[in-house]
C-alpha cells in the first residue's frame, strides 16, 4: 500500500501581500510561507490510512524552490516515510498542466495505489492540478473528498465527496486512484519531538524536472488589488475601540437594531 | 460557437447554469459567436424544453445510459465526444463542485486547461482576457489563454445574473455520445441529518473566523452575540477544527443566510464564505488587515484587533439598550 501525498508551499495566510515589480505575481521577498491548508489534511488522511492498515508507505512530494524543503521536512516529522522534491524556481509562472506534467513525470514510476492532494492551493487556486495529474497517470480521480472509508480498502475504496449546500455523495473507486482532499477531513496531528528527530534520517530525493512549453497554457498578465465594489463606511480610523463606539451609534441610528 | 454546460440532477436544473448561459451570451455578442447548450443525460432530458426557451442556436442533449448519475469518467467522455463533433471556440461553465470535478479532465485530454472561477472578462481582438481572484480573494489576476480553441472558462457564482440570460427559441437535438469504462460507482447524493440550528431564520448573526485564534476565545464572540441577541456562526476553519459544530458554518458548503445584520469577526472574506452571507441586510466587518476582501462587501468596517473592539462594543451596546 503506497500513498503519495502532494504538498505545496504557499504564502502565509496572514502575510501582507504586495504586488511584485513585474505585476505578474506577489513580491515574495520577506513573505513568510506555510504548507497549503488542504495539503496538510491530505497528509493526515494518508497517515491515518497507513495506520489503519498497519503497513504501507507514505511518500510526500512537492514541486517548488529549495525553500519548499521546509514543507517536506515537516511532513516527514509528522510521519511520512520519504520525500520527493521536484525542484523548480518560479513555480508561479508554470500553468496547471505544466505543474501536473512535472509531477506526473516524477511519480509515475512509483506506481502508487493512492495519490492524495489538497483540493486547491491557497495562492493561485487553479484547483485542477490533481485532476490533470490523474488524467496524465491514467487513473480515476475524486475531488473535494471529505471522508475516506478506510475499512473499505480492498482493491477498491469508498470515498465521500462534499457537494454544495450540505449535500454529500459516496463513490466507490477502483485503485489506483487520486483523491483531492477537503480541509476538515480529520484533525491534524502535530509533529512530536521524536518525529522531528526521526525525520532527519529520512530520504528526500531531489528531482530536476524537464519543463516544456505548453501551448494551451494560461498566463497571468497582471496582478492587482481588487477594485472596490461597495462603499464601506470605515469607522474608528484605525482605533478599534473608537470604531466600536462609532459602530454602536450606527447600529442605533442607521441600521436601527438597537 | 460557444458551448455552455447545463448542470442538473435527475433533470432538475442547477440554477447557476442560467448564469453560465448569461455569460456565454455576453461573450458571444462580444466575439460574434453563437451559443449552444449541452445537457448530458441518460434520456431525452425533460429539461431540454426549458433550456430551449433561451436565446440559443440549439440545445444538445448528449445521451448515454451511463449519464444517469454523475461520474467524472462518464461526463469527461461525453464532453470529449460533443466537443469533437461541434468544434467550439469556447466552452463556458459555472464553477460548481461538479464542474471542478470533470472539466479539468476533459480539458487536459484535449491538451488544454481550464481558466477557472473567473469573475469577469474583457474581449480584445477576438480573444478574451479573464479575471480571476487569487490568494483567497486578496488579489485579482488578468489571465490570457494560449494555443488553439477550444478554450475552457468557468465563472464564479454571482459573476453573471441568471435572470439576465436572454430568452428566445432553440431547437433541441438529441445525440448518442460515446462513454467508455467507468472506474467509479456513484451512490445517491444525500443530506446530512438536518441542522440542529437553523441560522436562516436568525435576525442578527455574529460570525467568527480564524482571527479568533482559539476555542476559548469563542467566549468573546459569544458575549457580543448575547448582548445583541444574535446567533453565533463561523467560517470553515473554525468548524474544521471542531471548535463549533458544522451546522454553524456559513458558506458554499455550509448554510446560506440573509440576516438583517451580519457581523464578521476575523474573517478574511474568501468567496466560499461570501456566497453564504452576501445577501445580509447590513454587513459589519472587524479585521486587523485593512486589505482583507471582506471589506469589499461590508457596509461598516473597523480595521483593528477584534479583541479590542468587541469588549467595547459589548459595553456600548449594553449602555444603548439600558
Ligand atoms: C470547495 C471549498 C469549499 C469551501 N467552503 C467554505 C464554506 O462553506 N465556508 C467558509 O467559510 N469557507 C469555506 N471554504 C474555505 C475558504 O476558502 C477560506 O479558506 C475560509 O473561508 C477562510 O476562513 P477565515 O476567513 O476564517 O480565515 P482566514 O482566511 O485565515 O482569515 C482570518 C482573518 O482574520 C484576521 N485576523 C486575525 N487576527 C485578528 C484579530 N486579532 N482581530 C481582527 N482580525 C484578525 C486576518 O486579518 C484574516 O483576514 C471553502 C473552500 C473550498 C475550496
Amino acid at each position: 500500500m503506497k500513498i503519495i501525498v502532494l504538498m505545496k508551499q504557499v504564502a502565509n495566510k496572514d502575510a501582507v501581500l504586495r504586488v511584485g515589480a513585474d505585476e505578474k505575481w506577489i513580491d515574495e521577498s520577506n513573505i513568510s510561507q506555510q504548507t497549503n491548508e488542504s495539503d496538510g489534511y491530505a497528509l493526515e488522511e494518508a497517515l491515518r490510512m497507513k495506520e489503519a492498515k498497519g503497513d504501507g508507505e507514505v511518500v510526500v512530494c512537492t514541486l517548488g524552490a529549495q525553500s519548499a524543503k521546509t514543507v517536506l521536512k515537516d511532513a516527514l516529522a509528522r510521519g511520512a516515510d520519504r520525500a520527493i522534491h521536484v525542484v523548480a524556481d518560479n513555480v508561479n509562472r508554470l500553468s496547471p498542466y505544466q505543474i501536473a506534467k512535472a509531477i506526473a513525470d516524477a511519480i509515475a514510476s512509483e506506481n502508487a495505489d493512492l495519490v492524495y492532494t489538497g483540493l486547491q492551493s491557497d495562492d493561485a487556486s487553479y484547483g485542477q492540478t490533481g485532476v490533470i495529474l490523474a488524467e496524465l497517470l491514467g487513473i480515476p480521480h475524486a475531488t473535494i473528498v471529505i471522508e475516506v472509508d478506510r475499512a473499505s480498502l480492498n482493491g477498491s475504496l469508498r470515498v465521500k465527496r462534499e457537494l454544495e449546500s450540505g449535500w454529500y455523495q459516496w463513490f466507490k473507486y477502483q485503485l489506483p486512484a487520486l483523491l483531492t482532499i477537503q480541509s476538515g477531513i480529520s484533525q491534524i496531528r502535530y509533529a512530536s519531538l521524536k518525529g522531528i528527530m526521526a525525520a532527519k534520517k529520512k530520504e528526500i530525493r531531489d528531482v530536476t524536472p524537464t519543463i516544456e512549453p505548453f501551448a494551451g497554457a494560461q498566463k497571468i498578465e497582471k496582478v492587482y488589488l481588487p477594485l472596490k465594489m461597495k462603499q464601506t463606511q470605515m469607522l474608528g480610523g484605525g482605533d478599534a475601540k473608537k470604531g466600536a463606539v462609532e459602530l454602536v451609534e450606527k447600529l442605533k441610528t442607521e441600521v436601527r437594531v438597537l | 460557437m460557444i458551448l455552455v454546460f447545463i448542470e442538473h440532477k435527475n433533470c432538475v436544473l442547477n440554477k447557476v447554469s442560467l448564469e453560465a448561459i448569461a455569460a456565454a451570451q455576453s461573450i458571444a455578442k462580444d466575439l460574434g459567436l453563437k451559443v449552444s447548450a449541452v445537457i448530458p443525460c441518460d434520456k431525452d432530458c425533460a429539461l431540454a424544453e426549458t433550456i430551449a426557451q433561451y436565446n440559443l442556436e440549439k440545445v444538445i442533449v448528449a445521451k448515454n445510459p451511463k449519464l444517469g448519475i454523475y461520474t467524472p469518467d462518464a461526463y469527461a467522455d461525453a464532453w470529449e465526444d460533443v466537443i469533437k463533433r461541434e468544434n467550439p471556440q469556447y466552452v463556458v461553465m459555472a464553477h460548481t463542485y461538479q464542474v471542478r470535478d470533470f472539466a479539468p479532465k476533459v480539458a487536459a485530454r484535449l491538451g488544454k486547461e481550464v481558466v477557472g472561477d473567473c469573475i469577469r472578462y474583457t474581449a480584445d481582438g477576438g480573444k478574451l482576457t479573464l479575471t480571476r481572484r487569487i490568494f483567497l480573494g486578496k488579489l485579482d489576476a488578468d489571465v490570457t489563454v494560449g494555443g488553439d480553441a477550444p478554450y475552457f472558462v468557468t465563472f464564479q457564482s454571482g459573476a453573471f445574473r441568471g435572470d439576465n440570460s436572454e430568452k428566445g427559441t432553440a431547437n433541441v437535438e438529441s445525440i448518442d455520445v460515446n462513454v467508455g469504462d467507468i472506474r467509479m460507482e456513484a451512490e445517491e447524493p444525500f443530506q446530512e441529518a438536518k441542522a440542529s440550528v437553523d441560522l436562516t431564520k436568525s435576525e442578527i448573526i455574529v460570525a467568527v473566523g480564524r482571527g479568533i485564534k482559539s476555542q476559548e476565545n469563542l467566549a468573546v464572540a459569544q458575549s457580543l452575540a448575547d448582548a445583541l441577541g444574535a446567533d453565533l456562526a463561523a467560517s470553515r476553519p473554525i468548524c474544521d477544527a471542531e471548535w463549533l459544530p458544522i451546522d454553524r458554518q456559513i458558506g458554499s458548503s455550509g448554510q446560506t443566510v440573509a440576516p438583517k445584520v451580519y457581523i464578521a469577526l476575523g474573517i478574511s472574506g474568501a468567496i466560499q464564505h461570501i456566497v453564504g452571507m452576501k445577501n445580509a441586510g447590513t454587513i459589519v466587518a472587524i479585521n486587523k488587515d485593512a486589505e482583507a476582501p471582506i471589506f469589499d462587501i461590508a457596509d461598516y468596517g473597523i480595521v483593528g484587533d477584534l479583541f479590542e473592539a468587541v469588549p467595547t462594543l459589548v459595553e456600548e451596546i449594553k449602555k444603548a439598550k439600558a
